[in-house]
């Protein structure tokens, strides 16, 4: 009987995980998906045509142009922490968490299959919005490495952040006061609408204590090659809070936090 | 090699000011078919928890077949299959897939399809396998979560009252399955509150009051030991003697069910109400069951209230 446990692969177990996570919200890609964009599409229609005349914030780009990586970034984020604190919000309150919880799989396996789901579904969402706004407006890219590092860390940081919510709301409603005083603010005063340089010194200040700032900025200028801060220093902001944040969830998940207790 | 299929050593659980675990020692051989009994409450389903790494022990430690729950936890639930107690679902997922999800967590693929037929086979879920979990009844929804605690195959399995909820026919398809599961070599540990099941089903028996083991022993001992008989009698509304009141075990709508452990006391019951002018309306003797067992052990008639009302679920 105990051959039970020489006969199985150390992969199959976390890349099943990482499967159902997809799956799941793909299986309702018109709300994990078609929203998202069809939001982004609509911020993008109303404040490009009210203020595509008036305003300019680098030279030689029009207002469009410079909204649509700032909007893309915003969705990838948002998306990325929609799916990892749903997913586990919605498996707790409908208990079946335990069937997870049940498995052999590790601390890190749960992190991994959870963290990837999260930047995928941030990826595709972001993917879906360029792709149809290829059709208004050609968009340089300067530096593709850049596009491609700030995506991939950005949604990774928010996936993370989404674990964590996720471990530790007990309900709808304090998930969803997570989303509109955390999510909502941090990403709307990022930069995503205007450039911060536009904005009071008191407010720059306040704007480069938000790490949505970065991962914006940072984002933006694989397109443009400028933005408000070096690119170099923002990848190192976020790619360590990347790192404190999984830290942090590693060590919530390794105690059972309020998933075994 | 040959250790217990569960050993349970010193484990004590508290909820704050509750205990509800009191210190529990039991070892639970392979292959053995084992039930686990108790009143509501009496820790039982936190027992299991912590079998299943779902909740932490305030102390002491838990082995499935020579695995630490907690240090060596990924081989201990390897060879473990829980079905919950909480009927819960995932309502993403039609049943097939849900079987697939769950065998691959524990590193099957395709090569196990086959027995997840089996188990879809046993359970009378083959038709429903492409059904969405959230379209099942009731009683289906117990099936499939029976079916995803068997998907890997696990040696040993544990049923927290899987029969709650589930017709007749089930019961009987279930416990069939489950009996061939046990022949195959898997040892069965199982909780419900349909005590006929347990007598017919279990070899042993662990009874369960108030986070303490009360009883353990072999079924057949346990019966032995209480080889009492109860006496059924019909009397309509009357108003008993008190000597042969105090061996009242259960009364209800004019029907007196007496505890007695000598057939001298059916004489002695008989001539008592004959005194005070009492019709027997109608009689009956019945062999002790484990039902007097439980509770003689775990409660007076007050206490075991809830439970009989769950023999009518
Ligand atoms: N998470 C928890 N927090 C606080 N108290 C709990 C928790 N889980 C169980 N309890 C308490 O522990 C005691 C044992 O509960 P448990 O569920 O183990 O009983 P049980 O024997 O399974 O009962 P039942 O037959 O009703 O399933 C109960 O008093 C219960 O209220
Ligand atoms: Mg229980």
């Amino acid at each position: 009987m105990i051959d039970a446990l020489s006969n199985r692969s150390g992969w199959v177990g976390p890349w099943t995980l990482l499967k159902k996570e997809l799956l799941r919200f793909w299986r309702v890609s018109f709300q994990t998906v078609a929203a998202p964009v069809i939001t982004a599409l609509l911020y993008l229609l109303i404040f490009s045509h009210v203020l595509d005349k008036h305003v300019q914030v680098y030279d030689g780009v029009a207002y469009t142009e410079f909204l649509i990586p700032g909007l893309i970034m915003m969705s990838v984020l948002q998306n990325a922490f929609a799916n990892s604190s749903s997913s586990l919000i919605q498996s707790k309150v409908m208990g079946n968490i335990v069937f997870v919880l049940l498995t052999p799989l590790t601390h890190l396996q749960f992190f991994m299959a959870f963290l990837i789901a999260a930047v995928i579904r941030g990826l595709v969402v972001g993917l879906c919005i360029y792709l149809v706004a290829m059709w208004f407006v050609d968009l340089t890219v300067a530096n593709p490495w850049m596009i491609i590092a700030f995506g991939l860390l950005g949604s990774a940081l928010l996936g993370t952040f989404g674990i964590i919510a996720g471990i530790w709301a007990d309900r709808f409603d304090q998930m969803a006061a997570f989303q509109n005083f955390i999510i909502m603010p941090l990403s709307f005063l990022s930069g995503v609408f205007y450039s911060i340089h536009s904005l009071p010194p008191f407010w720059q200040k306040i704007s480069h204590l938000n790490p949505f700032f970065y991962m914006i900025d940072g984002f933006r200028y694989g397109f443009f090659g400028k933005g408000d801060v070096s690119p170099v220093l923002s990848l190192l902001i976020v790619g360590a809070s990347f790192l404190v944040l999984a830290l942090i969830t590693l060590k919530m998940l390794k105690s059972g936090y309020k998933l075994r207790s | 090699m040959n250790h217990p299929a569960i050993h349970i050593q010193g484990v004590h659980k508290n909820f704050g000011a509750l205990h509800a675990l009191n210190g529990i020692d039991l070892a639970i051989e392979q292959g053995e078919f084992f039930a686990l009994l108790g009143p509501n409450g009496a820790g039982k389903s936190t027992l299991i928890n912590i079998l299943a790494g779902l909740i932490a022990p305030t102390a002491g430690s838990i082995s499935v077949m020579g695995f630490d729950v907690q240090k060596q936890y990924q081989q201990a639930r390897q060879l473990l299959g829980v079905v919950p107690q909480e009927l819960v679902f995932d309502p993403f997922f039609n049943v097939r897939e849900m079987l697939r999800f769950q065998a691959g967590y524990f590193g099957l693929g395709r090569e196990n399809d086959a027995w997840v037929d089996e188990v879809l086979e046993g359970l009378g879920l083959a038709d429903k396998a492409h059904t969405n979990m959230r379209k099942l009844s009731g009683g289906m929804k117990r099936r499939a979560l029976i079916a995803q605690a068997l998907a890997h195959k696990p040696p040993v399995i544990v049923l927290d009252e899987p029969t709650a909820g589930v017709d007749v026919e089930l019961r009987q398809m279930l416990w069939e399955f489950i009996k061939k599961l046990n022949r195959d070599g898997h040892t069965i540990i199982l909780t419900t509150h349909y005590l006929e099941e347990a007598e017919t089903l279990c070899s042993r028996v662990g009874m369960m009051k108030q986070g303490k083991v009360v009883a353990l022993d072999s079924t057949a001992n346990l019966l032995n030991k209480f080889s009492g008989k109860h006496l059924r009698l019909t009397l309509g509304d009357v108003r008993l003697p008190h000597d042969v009141e105090r061996l009242v075990r259960h009364a209800e709508n004019g029907i007196y069910t007496f505890a007695l452990t000598d057939m001298i006391q059916i004489e002695f019951v008989l001539s008592s109400l004959r005194a005070s002018g009492i019709k027997v309306i109608d009689m009956q003797l019945n062999e002790a069951d484990l039902e007097d067992v439980f509770l003689s052990l775990v409660g007076n008639v007050a206490v075991e209230q809830p439970l009989m009302a769950n023999h009518h679920e």
